[in-house]
Formats: C-alpha cells, sequence, structure tokens
C-alpha cells in the first residue's frame, strides 16, 4: 500500500508541483513552436507521452547495463528510435496531422524534457517509478501545451479546436498565433501560475495558523 | 528492500571502471537494435503511406477538375505527351480528365515553389477550351499555422481559382482592390503565401501550356482495368 502511495505521488508531482513547463521551463521548442492551435498542442502532447513513457522504461529497465560514460548517447539513441516510429506511424495513420506538425515531430529527440527524465529519474529509479514518473511528466506537458494552445486559438483565430465562438465580427489577434504570441501567452501564463502557487502556500500556512490557535484556544 | 538492491549496484559502478570493449559493445548493440526497429517500422509502413499520398492525388485530381469521372497520368518525354500507367509521380506529369462520355474535360497541373516557409506544392485545373483555372488544391505545404496555411483552408481564397482566366499571368492583389479579370484577392496577413501561390500557378502555367496539344487533338483515354 506505501509503496502504490509513492508510485501515485511520483505521478502527481509531474501534473502539478513539478510542472516540466510551468516550473521546470523545460521543452520550450515544441512548447512555442507548436501551440497555436488546440489540436496541434493535443497531439504534440500525445507523441511526446508515447516517446516519453516508452523511454523511461527502456532506460530504466535496462539501467544496469548502461554504462555511465555513455549513457547521454544511448537515451538519444533510445529516444531516437521512438521519435521515428511516432513519425512513421502518424504519417500512415494520420496524414492529416502529421501535415500539420510536420517539422516538429522529428526535434522531439531534442526536447530537452525527455533526455532531462532519463537522467534524472528513469536511471536512478525501478520501472514502476521511472513508467509513473513519465506519464506524470508527460501528463503536466500535455496540460500546459493544452492550455497555451487554447489560449492562443481562441485569441487568434477566434476558434476552439477549430470550432468557430465569436462569428465573423471578431477580429482575431493576428499576434498571438504568429511566435511573439506564444511568448507573450507562456509568460503571462507563468505569471498567473506561480501567483497561485503563491496564494495557496499563504492560504495553506493561514490555515495551519488558525487550526494551531484553535488547538491553543481549546487547550485552554 | 528494493533500495538497498539500487545501492549496491550503483557503488559497483562507480568503483569498476567498465572496459573501453564493453562500452563500444554496449554502444553497437543499441545502435544495432533501434537499427532494426527504425528498419521494421518505416517498411512497416511504407505501403500504407505511399497508398496515402497516391490516394490524396487522385482525390485532389478530381477536386480540381469539376465533372470528371476519368484520368490519366501524361508523362513529357522527348517533347511529347504520352500515357504512363506506373505508379509514381514526377514534375515532368501532368494528369488529363475525361467526362463519362470519356470525352476530354481539361488537365490537372502542378506546379512547385518556395513559399513563406518551405516548398508549396499546388495542384491547379486548367480548362484549354476556356483558358481557365477551374480549380486549386494545395498538395503540400508548411505555410505557418493559422495564417499562411489559409491559402488551403480559407474557402474563400480558394474558391477565387474556380473560374480564373489565365490567358494572362494572374495577380494577387490587397484585399477588395481587384478591378481585373486575372486578378484575385490575397489574403489579409498571408500576403507572401497568397503571391507564392499565384506565382507558382503562373510559372507552372508558362511551363506547360507550349507543350500542350492543340485543341481536339488532346490525348484519348486509354482502357483502364481498375476503373
Amino acid at each position: 500500500m506505501a509503496t502504490d502511495s509513492s508510485a501515485y505521488e511520483e505521478m502527481i508531482k509531474g501534473l502539478w508541483r513539478d510542472n516540466p513547463v510551468f516550473v521546470q521551463v523545460l521543452g520550450m521548442c515544441p512548447m512555442l513552436a507548436v501551440t497555436n492551435s488546440a489540436i496541434n498542442a493535443v497531439v504534440m502532447g500525445l507523441a511526446t507521452f508515447f516517446v516519453l513513457v516508452g523511454s523511461s522504461f527502456l532506460v530504466s529497465s535496462f539501467k544496469q547495463w548502461i554504462p555511465k560514460q555513455v549513457r547521454i548517447s544511448l537515451y538519444i539513441i533510445i529516444i531516437a528510435t521512438f521519435v521515428t516510429v511516432v513519425d512513421y506511424s502518424l504519417l500512415a495513420l494520420l496524414p492529416a496531422i502529421h501535415k500539420e506538425l510536420g517539422a516538429f515531430i522529428p526535434l522531439i529527440v531534442a526536447n530537452c524534457m525527455i533526455l532531462g527524465r532519463q537522467e534524472a529519474f528513469a536511471s536512478k529509479h525501478n520501472v514502476k517509478y521511472a513508467v509513473m514518473d513519465a506519464v506524470g511528466m508527460s501528463g503536466g506537458f500535455m496540460i500546459a501545451l493544452f492550455a497555451l494552445g487554447s489560449v492562443r486559438e481562441i485569441l487568434g483565430v477566434g476558434a476552439f479546436f477549430g470550432i468557430d465562438l465569436f462569428g465573423t465580427n471578431f477580429e482575431s489577434w493576428v499576434i498571438m498565433i504568429l511566435p511573439p504570441g506564444g511568448f507573450l501567452t507562456l509568460g503571462l501564463l507563468l505569471l498567473f501560475f506561480n501567483w497561485f502557487t503563491e496564494r495557496r502556500r499563504e492560504f495553506l500556512l493561514k490555515v495551519a495558523e488558525s487550526d494551531r490557535m484553535a488547538y491553543v484556544d481549546g487547550d485552554k | 528492500m528494493t533500495d538497498k538492491h539500487d545501492k549496491t549496484k550503483a557503488s559497483s559502478i562507480v568503483t569498476q571502471e567498465p572496459s573501453s570493449t564493453r562500452l563500444i559493445v554496449s554502444m553497437a548493440v543499441a545502435g544495432f537494435i533501434s537499427g532494426i526497429i527504425i528498419i521494421a517500422i518505416y517498411m512497416l509502413t511504407f505501403e500504407t503511406i505511399k497508398e496515402n499520398k497516391a490516394r490524396e492525388l487522385r482525390e485532389a485530381v478530381f477536386k480540381v477538375l469539376p465533372d470528371v469521372s476519368f484520368m490519366q497520368k501524361l508523362h513529357f518525354i522527348d517533347n511529347k505527351l504520352i500515357v504512363v500507367k506506373a505508379e509514381g509521380m514526377d514534375d515532368e506529369m501532368i494528369f488529363a480528365g475525361y467526362d463519362p462520355q470519356r470525352k476530354f474535360i481539361g488537365y490537372a497541373i502542378q506546379g512547385k515553389g518556395p513559399g513563406f516557409q518551405d516548398t508549396i506544392h499546388v495542384l491547379f485545373g486548367y480548362l484549354s477550351s476556356k483558358q481557365n483555372v477551374v480549380g486549386m488544391e494545395i498538395l503540400d505545404s508548411r505555410e505557418t499555422p493559422g495564417l499562411g496555411d489559409k491559402i488551403f483552408k480559407d474557402m474563400d481564397f480558394v474558391g477565387e481559382f474556380s473560374n480564373l482566366p489565365i490567358s494572362k499571368d494572374i495577380k494577387a492583389v490587397k484585399k477588395g482592390k481587384k478591378t481585373q479579370e486575372n486578378e484575385i484577392d490575397a489574403i489579409t496577413g498571408a500576403t507572401i503565401s497568397s503571391k507564392a501561390v499565384v506565382r507558382i500557378i503562373n510559372k507552372a502555367f508558362n511551363k506547360w501550356s507550349p507543350r500542350l496539344p492543340q485543341q481536339g487533338s488532346e490525348p484519348v483515354l486509354e482502357k483502364q482495368d481498375n476503373q
């Protein structure tokens, strides 16, 4: 039971507390490049999910056979293999989506979040934790991509998942789908995220304080 | 328990330097396995990808040439257009479309050229009898999503090619400034991409129009097994 809850903990931490984008600020290339629409963000998130979980599983399973001196190149080989598999599978099964994401799928190889998880986590933990960690991290990555993609598509095109939201009178903010819009939105989301975390910490402190006071009062 | 297990392993790696042979072997094994997987997935998906591409191209031909029910591929070799049936496509090929009575209707001509970010691959339908462009389809492009990709997502823009005289070169002008028959409205915010499409069509047309046979002597539709 105890191990289960800590495995769950490994998964949950990637979603919020150690979110790869909002807290660790990793994987910025796909983050800014493909998030000009919600659907692109979701597919990029799914592709990253597959690559990260697969690589973490393999790296963790073979960690005693991976010599430290050549580990980075071995991680890259493993990651690149998964990325190629995703690239060809998408091209064969979902050609329309592949057309949209085109150049960015091969670039998953260079997503520092994935290599970072291998180096910092999968190579030091057993398979179960490594996979849970990978699921959580890619989940958190997907949430961040989706948040950015939705904001940029809604403001930049006036649509959500391609469905028109505001009718013809809406003048779309063209800058939001261009690269500067990505930086702006990411900055604002980071601001919001940190503000929220700060508020939550203060709130928890306050609750703890009042609990203590109540306890002291009750003691009297 | 697992923690203890992991720790002993970690310390053994630190104390024992692996031999260079071992390093090379582990790299080689990983590279070998990875190579096998990559080639396997390539071979597994190759047929599907080829079929997808061929189907896309076929559908595009029927889209840019309205009322067409048969088509055949023409290859320009030795100053002549000859009918080819083989799979595959190259820059020296166009399509001829025929109506249900097997009468010739028009050509589907392809052109490639630089867009805003990468090569745009365009297919357009051409009626030689009226000297009109009757349809346009983007086969491949990497234009900016949300802006440049309107060249195939904005139906108003695509629709402008549905009946467009091309006896003179087509021109893309600022939206609302259209005065001549051979002008089209460029997409707001995607002027470069719109102009690129127009330039590609003009270039392909100027390349192909001297090569096309005289009216009335178009290639006849040859019998095809699978149509």
